[in-house]
């Protein structure tokens, strides 16, 4: 297995507040790992900061080898990593076909193929493409901003609490999505507040507290250990 | 002459005005849906465009239609070296500062203006010497023809631009989310400067417009220009492209119809009484969209 991201002890901060306080991890080809924890700690400064919305002040992330730690989030794009971000992004007030070509924005032209697969993942996308993507459910707009990183062909996409305020069938519905993708090959790097689902399908996970990873293990270990039972899976 | 035909008249020359109103509405809308600032400075880049057409016609007797170009062309410079210089470095700064820098632009326009060609108004020779087109009862002034078509072309341009191509739809996804534009892989900073040269453009056709109506150029035109395009672009809903142009029509025929009326001195007075009412009444304007999101 290659690793494709790697994270070596990155502090972050907004204004004064040390939101993440060293924090290390990888992520390797063809996997799913899990970044999870609670409210403020951390996951998604985390995923921003790779992406490249906020910088660290100290530490790294190289990506395929290559240091990505201060490019600006356009350019590492461009180099095959995607976001889908929290509370889903998309463009309201552009039509959901719209919103998929912006996905393939960094691509000379709209790849047919691509666009077809995700149709095929989204049937519900087709039947509203002309729509204005702020008219649809909230489901339908998580599956759209999946389907939107998708269009890039992505080496590695990054999801940022996709089953949050869903009900829990679309829960479900997502979860089983990022199975699927993973089997086709994709590789997933995925903060969740549900922990229960997010480890069920993930290869590895990270537990962060306050900023700092206090755990970490596989997906299966993880639902097992006592802490993570206490602390995040009720009981 | 009934009062049909002075009706048909006013609403004429309302049109042309209004056309010009929209022009430039559109630059202060299409600024501020991107970047959330009221660009104080846009109608001083009509006054500059006037005086490119005033060297042109006047002092080097040149063509209209390379005026035009010229107007154009050095409008959409102006706008994005405005852009670069001034405003991105304060992309990170509190939205008030890039409005004092605006109105200090502004200013320094004005006065550069008044520094470099004097306080006078410089007078802008004809541009067209055609008949005025008949229709029936109402004869309509070659000006206003050419300016309604001009306008007319330059919207549609306009929105084609915005609806189908990727640099348009890019724009529109900035102005929507530029956090999410950015993940899209767009470059913020080059679809900002472009929104600047679109808006300046159209400002430059603007210019040229206005000097058909108001053949002279004086270092202050842009203020008062600038301040009603303001209200047009307020009264259509700040921020959208179709509301600037409606608004824009619309604060000219209000003008045309109080003229009419006989109450000319008004003019500009009923103007900012729009702004208060829409203010008041229905701050997103006309096709404004309230702030909503679904969660």
């Amino acid at each position: 297995m290659s690793t494709l991201l790697k994270v070596n002890d990155i502090h972050v901060y907004y204004g004064k507040i040390h939101a993440v306080k060293g924090v290390s991890f990888e992520v390797g080809q063809g996997e799913i790992v899990s970044l999870i924890g609670a409210n403020g700690a951390g996951k998604s400064t985390a995923l921003k900061t790779i992406s490249g919305l906020l910088h660290p002040k100290q530490g790294s992330i190289e990506f395929m080898g290559k240091d990505i730690t201060k490019l600006e989030p356009n350019k590492i794009v461009r180099l095959g990593l995607a976001q889908v971000p929290e509370g889903r992004r998309v463009f309201a007030h552009m039509s959901v076909m719209e919103n998929i070509e912006m996905g393939a924005y960094i691509l000379g032209r709209i790849p047919e193929e691509a666009v077809e697969d995700v149709f095929s993942r989204f049937p519900r996308l087709k039947e509203r493409s002309r729509q204005e993507a702020g008219t649809l459910s909230g489901g339908e707009q998580q599956m759209l901003a999946m389907a939107r990183a998708l269009m890039s062909k992505p080496k590695l996409i990054m999801m940022d609490e996709p089953s949050m305020g869903l009900s829990p069938i679309l829960v479900e519905q997502i979860f089983s999505i990022i199975a699927e993708l993973r089997q086709s090959g994709a590789t997933i790097l995925l903060v969740e507040q549900n922990a229960n689902k997010a480890l069920k399908i993930t290869d590895r996970a990270y537990v962060l507290e306050t900023g700092r990873i206090t755990l970490s293990g596989s997906g299966r270990e993880l639902l097992e250990s006592e802490d993570v039972k206490k602390a995040y899976l009720g009981g | 002459m009934s009062l049909l035909t002075t009706i048909l008249k006013q609403l004429i020359n309302g049109l042309q005005s209004g056309s010009i109103y929209a022009l430039v509405a559109l630059g202060y809308s299409m600024v501020y849906g991107i970047i959330m600032l009221l660009n104080f400075a846009h109608g001083d880049i009509i006054m500059v465009g006037a005086y490119i057409v005033w060297l042109m016609m006047a002092r080097f007797a040149l063509n209209p239609i390379i005026a035009l170009l010229a107007a154009i062309v050095g409008c959409t410079a102006l706008g994005v070296v405005i852009e670069k210089a001034a405003y991105k470095p304060l992309r990170s700064s509190p939205r008030i500062s890039l409005l004092i820098t605006a109105i200090g632009i502004s200013y320094f326009l004005e006065n550069a203006a008044q520094l470099i060609f004097g306080a006078n108004a410089r007078v802008i020779p004809p541009f067209i010497n055609a008949e005025p087109i008949t229709v029936g009862a109402v004869s309509i002034p070659a000006e206003a023809a050419v300016t309604l078509a001009a306008a007319g072309i330059a919207m549609v341009l306009l929105n084609v631009l915005v609806k189908k191509t990727k640099m348009g739809k890019a724009m529109r996804a900035v102005s929507e989310d530029a956090g999410a534009a950015q993940l899209m892989g767009i470059n913020i900073n080059n679809t900002i400067s472009f929104t600047f040269a679109v808006g300046s453009a159209l400002a430059g056709i603007g210019s040229v417009l206005y000097c058909c109506a108001y053949p002279k150029a004086t270092p202050t035109m842009g203020s008062m220009l600038g301040l009603k395009a303001f209200v047009a672009a307020v009264l259509g809903g700040i921020g959208s492209i179709p509301g600037a142009m409606a608004g824009g029509f619309a604060i000219g025929i209000a003008e045309a119809l109080v003229s009419s009326a006989g109450l000319s001195e008004w003019k500009d007075g009923v103007v900012f009484a729009i702004l208060i009412i829409v203010l008041l009444v229905k701050p997103t304007g006309l096709m404004g969209r309230p702030m909503t999101e679904k969660v």
